[in-house]
Parts: C-alpha cells; structure tokens; sequence
C-alpha cells in the first residue's frame, strides 16, 4: 500500500498527461525544425501488448498518427528498438516493399530516415525518428551526435510520461483512500506560500498524532 | 546448415595439459617467425578474396537473392514458442528489415568468396529479444563460424554476464566477435568486452581504410557514413551508422583470415592494429 500512496500523491502533484505529451510534441518539433525535415516521430514502447505507438508526431502525419499501432520488432523502427542502435537510411524511394508497407500504414513514404533508440537506464522505451531530412546537407557524425542528444531528451520526457501513467493507473485502481491523499497533495501544491503554512502546520499536527498512536 | 568445420591447428594440444607448459613440452608449441618483420597490408590481406571463410550475419535476416549479397549458404531465424522456449529453424523469410541484407552486401563486396551464413534474431517481437539475442549468438558459435557480425548490442546488465561467458568461449574457439560499438552515453553489451572486436564510424570513402583507437573501450573505426548499401526489395540505399561499419570490419577479417587461416582472435586482433591506417598503415 505504501508505494500506492506514494504513487497517488505523485499522481497528485505531476503534471497531466496534457503537458507531457506537449514536451514530447515541442520535442519532435525541434528535432523537425534542425534537421529541415518533413517530419519528426516519437514511438512508445508499449510492453503490455509488444507495441510501438506513435506517442508525439510533427510535420508529415501530425493529424492521423498518434495513437496507431505496429509490432515492436517490426520495420526499421522495429529494428532500432529491438538492436538499440541508431540508423541512418536514405533514398529509400528504391525499396518498393517499404515504400508499400510505409504507405499502406501511415500514408506517408519517406524517402530519407534517421531512427535512434530512447534509452533510459537499463530500458529501451521507444524511438526517435526523423524523416526527409533536407538533403542539402550531406550527412555527417555530427548530425549523429546531435541525433543522439535529442534522443536523450527524448528519453528522459518519455520516463516522465511513463511514471506518470503509472501513477494514475495506480491511483485509479486503489479506490477513494489513496484518492484522497492524492487529491490533499494536489490541492497543496496549487496554494500560494502564505496558505500553504497553516495547511502544512495542520498537516504536522496529523502526521503527529497519527505517529503518537502507532507508538502506543 | 553445414556441419561445424575444424580449424586450422598449428598443433594438436593433446599432448599437453590445458593448464600448464612442462620443460618438455615447450618445443610442442613453437609457433617460428611467419609474420614478417614488418606486418605490411599487402602480407595480412593482399590478394585475397576471403575465400573459403565462414561468416555469420546476426542479424534481422538476409535476402537471399539480393545481387549485391550473391549465395547464402543457410540461414535460420530463432522463435519463442508459447511455452517461451527459443527453437532455431530454417528462416524461410529472409529480411524483415534491410539491415542484415545491408550487412551481408558489405561482407560480400569486401570478401567475395567468403562464405555468407544468416541468423535472424529478430522478428519475434521486443519481449524477451535479449534471450533471443544470447541464444542465437549461443548457437552461432556452436557452428564454429569463422566470424560472427553482430550489429547490435543489449543495455540489459542481467544478460552481460552470460554474453560475457559466451564472447569469452568464442575467442576460445577461433570464433570472432566483430560487435558494433554504441554511440550513446549508455552502458551495453557485448561490444565492451575485450574478447570482442569492437567497431565505431569514420567518414572517409575508402572501404579498406580503419583506425585504431588508443583509447577504447571502441577499438577500431571502419566506414560507416554514407554507405551505398543493400536493401529488401532487391534495392540499394545510402546508409550510416556504426552497423554499417561493423561488417566492413567483418570483410577485412575474412580477407586476413582467408590468407592466414592460423590466426587466433588474439593474433588476428593483433594483425589489425599492425596494419590501421593510423598505425602502420601503407601497403
């Protein structure tokens, strides 16, 4: 139970599925916006079902991605995932049986892709990928590197909005007790500095009475 | 798949202990001066074609009739069962991606007489890929491959150690590792092993052109920017990435080992820092 508490209360004070997902979207925009590209996506392991989902989508798709699904060993992202290396692809216009996949699923085909693993920890959580880079800058290991720093970026914003799911998955599932520690830490973190002191004042009062009846 | 073939042997060993040298046997393992006394590119690999050497390329599969790859000898992909056991069987699909395709066409063009051999490892979705990963290595060494191309690597220590184990006993057995090295600040595996050959990027054009690094854990940089490559669909793309570096150095291997089929991995290790472009380099 006490993790579930510890889950509600952060439950209680991070922030909505809303503004994650808005740093994930300023993520893909930016990655977009250096590289000149058409498009920019982040997919999101999904380990309950053994899926990528597309989670953050600029540019190309923006309207129609987010949300679909596709095996997790699947395709170049598939292979990102799965190998945890970076993959730089171009002219891919070559390769009818991608082209027709690709087009079959998201009714975009790239012709250049860039696909680098979200690594955390010990965790492969998704994929970066950027599509149809301008191709007036040939590539170079300095674009990889800079590839590989949004991806950590990219990593850590996913972490976020993983543990915050969580959360809420584990505050919805532990019914009204949890609920309302939750929704006292939200409450508290929403005060200014002069209301929250008596509040946290009551709240030292309870957290000692609550410790003097144990003891007995 | 073909049986495992013996190696080469400059003696047997069975007269010896596996621990330990008596006076007496010290003459059993004279090894001479083969090498020259400056290991020059044209002695390691001049005029060869790598024929004969067997490499394994594990990875998501190979096209078999892709122009730029030409034979595969077999192939075999590795599948959980719902009973969660890794059963290896013939790959009847050949590439679910285009980067073992990419992989095998680098070998080929580097070493056109080796012989090209494929385990696909993926495929079978992302659960339990690390277990796949560590049994199809387990059963590539045990066809004695002369190389073994892995472009891929796991960040999950629970498995460092039997990778440890297996990257070990293939350096025991002639068997090498070529492992493309991570370009991320993140811990894994095998490619950090010393027993491996570990490979990152450089950006000139030459295929035959790599360096040695003196400060690994990386410890060679073949080409891996900008690479015309094979694809699925019997297409070619441009490709980067330390994965494409990774069977270049694989070909150089082949090509050494094709004209010096004595080499163990340590000596073969040994070869190619003696001829990096940055080392002795020239012909």
């Amino acid at each position: 139970m006490t993790e579930n508490l510890q889950a509600a209360v952060s439950a209680g004070v991070m922030s909505a599925e809303s503004e994650h997902r808005a740093l994930l979207q300023s993520i893909v925009e930016v990655a977009r916006g250096i590289f000149s590209a058409r498009a920019s996506s982040i997919f999101l392991h999904d380990e309950a079902a053994d899926e990528l989902v597309f989670e953050a989508v600029a540019g190309e798709g923006s309207d129609s991605l987010v949300g679909m699904r596709f095996p997790s060993s699947k395709g170049i992202a598939g292979w990102t995932l799965v190998t945890r290396q970076p993959l730089v692809i171009e002219d891919l216009k070559q390769d009818p049986r991608f082209s027709r996949e690709q087009a079959e699923s998201t009714g975009y085909v790239p012709e250049a892709m860039m696909s680098v693993p979200l690594l955390h920890d010990e965790r492969a959580l998704g994929v970066l990928q950027v599509l149809d880079r301008s191709p007036e800058i040939e590539f170079s290991l300095g674009q990889m590197e800079l590839l590989g720093l949004f991806a950590n970026q990219a990593a850590i914003a996913l972490d976020l909005l993983q543990r915050a799911r969580h959360a809420r998955a584990v505050l919805a599932e532990s019914g009204s007790d949890a609920g309302v520690i939750a929704r006292v830490a939200s409450a508290l973190e929403e005060l200014d500095e002069e209301q929250r002191e008596p509040v946290l004042r009551l709240l030292g009062a309870l957290d000692d009475v609550l410790r003097a009846d144990v003891s007995f | 798949m073909a049986e495992p073939e013996p190696k080469p042997e400059r003696y047997t060993g069975e007269t010896l202990p596996a621990w330990s040298l008596p006076a007496a046997a010290s003459a059993e393992i004279g090894i001479g001066v083969e090498w020259p006394e400056r290991v020059t590119r044209e002695w390691a690999l001049g005029g060869s074609t790598g024929a004969g050497i067997r490499v394994c390329i594990l990875d998501s599969g190979i096209q078999p009739d892709h122009r730029l790859v030409g034979e595969v000898e077999g192939a075999v992909a590795l599948r959980k069962t719902d009973e969660g056991e890794i059963v290896v069987e013939d790959d009847t699909e050949g590439d679910l991606c285009g980067h073992g395709t990419a992989c095998a066409g680098i070998v080929r063009s580097l070493a056109p007489d080796c012989r090209l051999f494929s385990v696909r490892v993926l495929g079978a979705g992302f659960k339990g890929s690390g277990a796949v990963l560590l049994e199809g290595l387990r059963w590539a060494i045990g066809q004695g491959f002369d190389v073994i191309n892995m472009s891929l690597s796991t960040t999950k220590k629970q498995f460092s150690g039997l990778l440890h184990e297996l990257a070990d006993s293939a350096y025991f057995r002639r068997t090498v590792l070529v492992a493309s090295a991570h370009n991320m600040p993140v811990e894994s595996y095998p490619w950090r092993f010393s027993s491996v050959i570990s490979v990152g990027s450089h950006e000139e054009k030459d295929p035959l052109t790599f360096f040695y690094n003196p400060s690994p854990p990386v410890e060679f940089f073949a080409r891996g920017v900008n690479v015309e490559v094979a694809w699925i669909g019997s297409a070619t793309v441009r490709s980067s990435g330390n994965s494409f570096a990774t069977p270049h150095m694989s070909g150089i291997c082949a090509l050494i080992l094709a004209k010096h089929p004595e080499l163990t991995p340590f000596q073969l290790k040994s070869v190619l820092y003696l001829i990096a472009s940055n080392v002795g380099g020239a012909p």
